[in-house]
């Protein structure tokens, strides 16, 4: 953990606290810290700003409503937010009611997502570890992530194999994670 | 192949919600009752958050901020929609003719209000008592929470720094928060484990975590049954994705003060 993720537990934390005594200065906080994630997210899935700062809203409301949906011993507040903003924006792009409760969304280890640097540093290996991919598979990762597309989908789109698609799904997203565990293990 | 192995990959389907059909309602019933599938759900969750980096774009215009803190506003924790309670068509639509019925109505509304008024007052002392009670409680923690706060242990001048682990559980409600320093690194692939230690029955799961460069680690309120009484709290080394049950000797335990 860095320095900058050993300052952010607590500020979550105070966050989540305020957000579960109905401290309406706690959403304030939430929104400073994290508006920017949020917006991107779903300004990346949807294209349209209109849509995405609609979809801002609704996440932030969802847990002003709802605070105890997130569990802070699994996963951090930034982490949790951008999947429940990809999530919320693919529901609004396909039009579709959502397919995910948030209270079901917990999350197990992810980088902390509320530091720039940090964010800007993880987002390059990200970026590194997908430029690595082959193609197709990183196209059928991005087909399922920011476009919401179904495997039968993406098998349909793409002319692959059913299994070929799951495969190099599940693959694309260890791939990932082996990438940032190998930084933990390293200390970098 | 095992059950597991067979739902693998549609597990990282489902964590994008990319899996439909009768694939995903076999999938969330064999969830239902599987603790490892779940964890690994989990973990696959959180792989997904590393894509949402790559999105970059321009800060939300600052309306939005405006408009999110005025439906707070318009919108206290648990009461969703406010209900329209005009009545004015009503009123309109009786007439002359129901002024009798009005004026009986009209005193049973001044009475009711009188008894609104003395339950509105009641409620504002007594939210007024809880901000106060939140102010008091925040100043106390300030110096745990505040990242600018300097944390100091103080142990004999010729003992080397020893691990450390402090608790603290409340119980009523189901709240635990832990802090550890001076821990051990780990190899990989293993973390530590915190454990809720009953007064009656098994030790209960509280939280894996792994130090920092430090030593330094912290578990803020894991899922736990609700009320357990607490005996002790034990700390022992498990794989990274946790155990069920201690399968490694107990490393540090600690009963409460």
């Amino acid at each position: 953990m860095s320095s900058q993720q050993r300052q952010d537990v607590p500020a979550d934390l105070a966050i989540v606290t305020g957000l579960k005594t109905g401290d309406q200065r706690a959403i304030a906080s939430l929104y400073d810290r994290y508006s920017s994630v949020v917006y991107a997210v779903a300004l990346r899935v949807l294209g349209d700003t209109g849509a995405a700062e609609d979809v801002l809203q609704e996440v932030f409301l969802q847990l002003w409503r709802n605070p105890d949906a997130f569990d802070s011993a699994r996963g951090s507040l930034g982490s949790w937010l951008s999947v429940i903003t990809r999530n919320r924006a693919i529901d609004s792009l396909r039009k579709r009611r959502p397919e995910t409760d948030i209270e079901d969304v917990v999350l197990s280890v992810a980088p902390d997502l509320a530091g720039e640097a940090e964010r800007s540093r993880a987002a390059e290996k990200v970026r590194g570890v997908m430029g690595a991919m082959a193609p197709a598979q990183r196209t059928a990762l991005e087909m399922a992530y920011w476009e919401g597309m179904s495997h039968s989908e993406i098998a349909d789109k793409t002319g692959e194999p059913l299994g070929t698609i799951k495969t190099r799904i599940r693959a694309g997203l260890i791939a990932l994670r082996k990438s940032f565990h190998a930084d933990r293990s390293t200390g970098r | 192949m095992s059950e597991h192995e067979q739902y693998a990959e549609d597990l990282a389907l489902y964590a994008l919600d990319a899996l439909t059909g009768e694939d995903r309602a076999k999938l969330a019933q064999h969830l239902a009752g599987c603790s490892s599938c779940r964890l690994e759900l989990e973990q696959l969750r959180g792989d997904t958050a590393l894509l949402a980096l790559t999105a970059v774009g321009p800060r939300p215009p600052q309306r939005v901020r405006q408009r999110l803190l005025e439906a707070i506003a318009r919108e206290p924790r648990g009461h969703a929609v406010a209900q329209d309670r005009s009545v004015r068509g009503w009123w309109e639509w009786l007439g002359w003719a129901a002024a009798a019925a009005v004026l009986i109505l009209a005193f049973s509304l001044w009475r009711d209000n009188l008894v609104l008024k003395d339950t509105l007052a009641s409620a504002t002392s007594r939210e007024a008592e809880s901000v106060r009670q939140m102010e008091e409680l925040r100043k106390i923690a300030a110096p745990i929470i505040d990242p600018e706060a300097q944390r100091v242990t103080l142990v004999s001048a010729k003992a080397p720094p020893q691990p450390q682990g402090k608790a603290y559980y409340l119980k009523n409600q189901n709240s635990l928060v832990f802090l550890a320093n001076n821990m051990p690194p780990l190899p990989p692939q293993k973390a530590y484990e915190l454990w809720l230690i009953p007064t009656r029955g098994n030790p209960i799961p509280a939280g894996v975590f792994k130090p920092d460069s430090r030593g330094n680690a912290s578990v803020v309120n894991p899922p736990l049954p609700a009320g357990t009484e607490a005996k002790a709290f034990a700390i022992t080394v498990e794989n990274q994705s946790g155990s069920l049950a201690p399968t490694s000797p107990i490393l540090m335990t600690g009963a409460g003060e």
